[in-house]
């Protein structure tokens, strides 16, 4: 707990794929579905029951489907309401989302950010569309909207430089979303909304959710996303950032918009072992579903 | 004449919503009135928008939402405001391009939803190019894995869309010049482009288009990537879509209209008339691709056994299904055979040269590859008729003859004589004869047309072609 009596309660991977909100066909979303995805939907299953035990205050998220080349960007504005339709998929996902923001939150993420030399800028444009990604996994982790969000964007510097510096601009932003949430007296939980391998198919079955067509795309993938969830559960957290660069370059893994590393800086390169509550592919993509535990490894240590 | 004018254009959304933040972003706001003034003078009834700021997975998704309305906040620039759309989309000829991709090989699929987000790509170029929204438009997507053939294709699938229709079109490419922007917010009076040698590529790059030479640029498009553009998922692709929308020509009549710079990246309006500026040749040296046969259907087991770990696309719906088997054309000393006709149903070449003269195999309006017949089957499998269109058909005929005269040489100004097979006499003489005129009709071969029973494939025609090659 950080002087501000502020903390990371939980830390998640928790990727968008919106065919799983798809597959659960709730109200909010236009599209029904006869199911489908089961294996990573239980993994959410599993890791809601495990949030519902973890008293917080706010879920912060990164999503890389919120992609800004000029800084990183925070929604700045108390509410957003509006209808979001996955440009890729728009057969699947057509969601109709009202979401609130802490805007404390962000604005001490902001801040410290900025003090850390990061470029940084609040989006207060009220016609903003918040991105698929970002609802997709609030949903998932949390269907009844219950807890205000802060909403980060996937600064492409991976894209304009090295996946290197992307670790570097990720990790001090990692370092500033820990340092605000201390400074905020809040109980935060922590979104890195990514998948591992991203490798999609290019085709799609007649019935989207028709699982006698759903795989990885290659064993090249499967092996790189068993290796990136035995460190993340074997609380190797260094070595997963070490590896970064090969994995996200050979398994043109999502990590590239940097979540994950963001994640991982922000719960202080944590070297317990993460709870994995699920994996399975959609399209081809590998997708793990992930909890570090940050509070109770706190009272285990304490 | 298909193609009336081509355009690039950035995607940036300064020009439309912070024209006065800065000279540049005004003059770039001119130079799209420009565009949009000669759009007008073109004669054109649709605008094509290829954007690379609309990126797909699976295939090419093309807008059929006939009046999409919304507002578009970017992404980055949020703070210069909203972007309110009301498009007027020509829906019918989104499904007939979807149909015609799926002809080709190619995944394509229409996107017809209440609030799906257009991208800001798009949403600039019409916006300021078809300002009182008086003409139609299509979009297409870019898709993050199609390589140089699978984009060929799609926009060979457009022109036979557009032919069909009979549609005069503007293309427009959104995209940036080099892509690299400042990644600190600067003033607009700041604004430049971002490095020296950003400014020189994009300087070469102008050049060529300003003389025409879009082929060249086409040709040049992986090396122009990989030197200033930010590897983001969509490579320098509009070069490619809209040099085979131009038929891979070199001596176009180019113009710069201005080239300014976007927060760092390379914005420029170019008008690309298809009037021939009377230099330059064609210099295509990539294969001229005309059906996709990639990594399509990767999800089909049952023919995942490819060793290079793709499949061949499905034949479409349109395909004569279990009709005659194919055969590989009978190779011999004077032989034309290629892979760009489609396949004989028996034992013989596509043609043979005699002398001068090259004397065609009968030739139907089959696509090679996928053997899907344009305009439709005349009937199905069970042998019940089928509703087709016999001007497609014909059409296909007369591509088909032009790319076996290309293999050996020659072109379509070479046919001497043709006999024509109709299995219908009194329902498609008159299609067929209105699609001659505008072909072959032109060159002013001797003619034959004759009623048939049947032909071996669910076909309607044939032709029998000879040609006196040049010397």
């Amino acid at each position: 707990m950080g002087m501000g009596g502020g903390q990371i309660v939980a830390g998640c991977l928790a990727p968008h794929p919106p065919h799983l909100v798809y597959a659960e066909s709730p109200p909010q979303n236009e599209p029904k579905a006869e199911g489908g995805w089961e294996q990573l939907r239980w993994g959410y299953d599993r890791l809601r029951a495990s949030l519902a035990d973890v008293e917080h205050d706010v879920v912060v998220i990164l999503s890389p489907h919120w992609q800004t080349y000029v800084g990183t960007h925070f929604l700045g504005l108390p509410r957003f309401e509006g209808f979001s339709v996955d440009p890729v998929f728009p057969n699947l996902f057509r969601y109709t989302y009202d979401l609130s923001i802490d805007l404390d939150l962000a604005e001490g993420i902001h801040a410290e950010a900025m003090s850390a030399g990061l470029d940084a800028h609040m989006m207060r444009n009220p016609d903003f569309r918040v991105d698929y990604g970002t609802i997709t996994t609030a949903h998932l982790t949390d269907p009844s909207w219950s807890k205000p969000l802060v909403v980060i964007s996937s600064n492409r510097s991976r894209h304009y430089y090295s996946v290197e510096v992307m670790q570097e601009m990720m990790a001090e932003l990692g370092r500033a979303t820990r340092k605000a949430i201390e400074a905020s007296g809040k109980r935060a939980v922590v979104l890195a909304s990514n998948s591992l391998s991203h490798r999609h198919f290019t085709t799609e079955p007649e019935v989207p959710e028709d699982m006698s067509h759903e795989h990885i795309t290659s064993h090249a993938m499967h092996l790189w996303d068993m290796r990136i969830i035995d460190h993340m559960v074997n609380g190797r957290s260094k070595q997963l950032l070490d590896e970064m660069p090969e994995f996200t370059d050979q398994a043109i893994a999502e990590t590239d918009g940097g979540a994950l590393t963001w994640l991982l800086h922000a719960l202080d390169l944590p070297d317990y072992n993460a709870t994995l509550h699920g994996y399975g592919t959609v399209i081809g993509t590998g997708n793990a579903i992930v909890e570090w535990p940050a509070w109770r490894h706190r009272e285990d240590s304490a | 004449m298909t193609v009336v004018a081509s355009f690039l254009v950035p995607v940036h959304p300064h020009p439309l919503l912070a024209p006065e933040a800065n000279e540049g972003y005004g003059r770039l706001r001119a130079a799209f009135e420009e565009a949009a003034a000669r759009i007008e003078a073109s004669g054109a009834d649709l605008i094509i928008v290829y954007s690379t700021t609309w990126p797909s997975i699976i295939g090419h998704q093309i807008q059929a939402d006939p009046n999409p309305v919304w507002n578009l906040v970017d992404h980055d620039f949020h703070d210069l405001g909203t972007m309110h759309y009301d498009f007027q989309i020509d829906a019918e000829f989104a499904h007939a391009w979807r149909d015609a991709a799926e002809q080709r090989g190619l995944t394509a699929r229409t996107v017809n939803y209440h609030g799906f987000p257009i991208d800001v790509g798009s949403v600039v170029s019409l916006s300021l190019l078809n300002r009182n929204n008086r003409i139609p438009a299509a979009i297409v997507s870019s898709n993050v894995y199609a390589n140089r053939a699978e984009t060929t294709v799609l926009a060979k699938s457009c022109i036979d869309a557009a032919q069909a229709a009979g549609k005069k079109v503007a293309v427009v490419a959104a995209m940036s010049l080099s892509n690299r922007m400042f990644t600190r917010r600067i003033e607009p009076e700041d604004d430049r482009i971002h490095s020296l040698k950003d400014d020189e590529w994009n300087s070469k790059i102008l050049q060529f288009l300003g003389d025409g030479r879009l082929e060249d640029v086409g040709q040049l498009s992986r090396t122009i990537h990989n030197q200033i553009r930010v590897q983001k998922v969509v490579a320098f692709k509009p070069m490619w879509f809209l040099s085979a929308m131009n038929d891979h020509r070199n001596d176009l009549t180019g113009e710069v209209l201005a080239y300014e710079a976007l927060h760092g990246a390379g914005g420029a309006v170019v008008h690309l008339d298809p009037a021939s500026n009377g230099k330059g040749d064609k210099e295509y040296d990539e294969e001229d691709v005309e059906v996709f046969g990639g990594d399509r259907n990767v999800l089909d087991t049952e023919s995942d056994n490819a060793e290079d770990g793709t499949t061949a696309p499905q034949a479409p719906a349109s395909s004569p299904g279990s009709g005659p088997a194919l055969w590989d054309p009978v190779e011999g000393e004077d032989a034309v055979n290629t892979d760009t006709a489609p396949k004989p149903v028996g034992a013989y070449p596509h043609a043979r040269r005699v002398g001068d003269m090259l004397y065609l195999s009968g030739v139907g309006p089959r696509q090679p590859g996928t053997n899907a017949i344009p305009g439709g089957p005349i009937h199905d499998e069970a042998g019940q008729p089928l509703d087709y269109d016999i001007k497609a058909q014909t059409q296909a005929v007369v591509t088909n003859v032009e790319r076996v005269l290309k293999e050996a040489g020659g072109s379509l100004e070479d046919v001497v004589d043709v006999t024509s097979f109709l299995v219908d006499m009194d329902r498609d003489f008159a299609g067929y004869n209105e699609v001659w005129a505008e072909t072959l009709g032109k060159v002013g071969p001797t003619r034959t047309t004759l009623a048939i029973r049947a032909l071996p494939t669910p076909i309607a025609v044939e032709m029998k072609v000879v040609a006196h090659l040049p010397k």
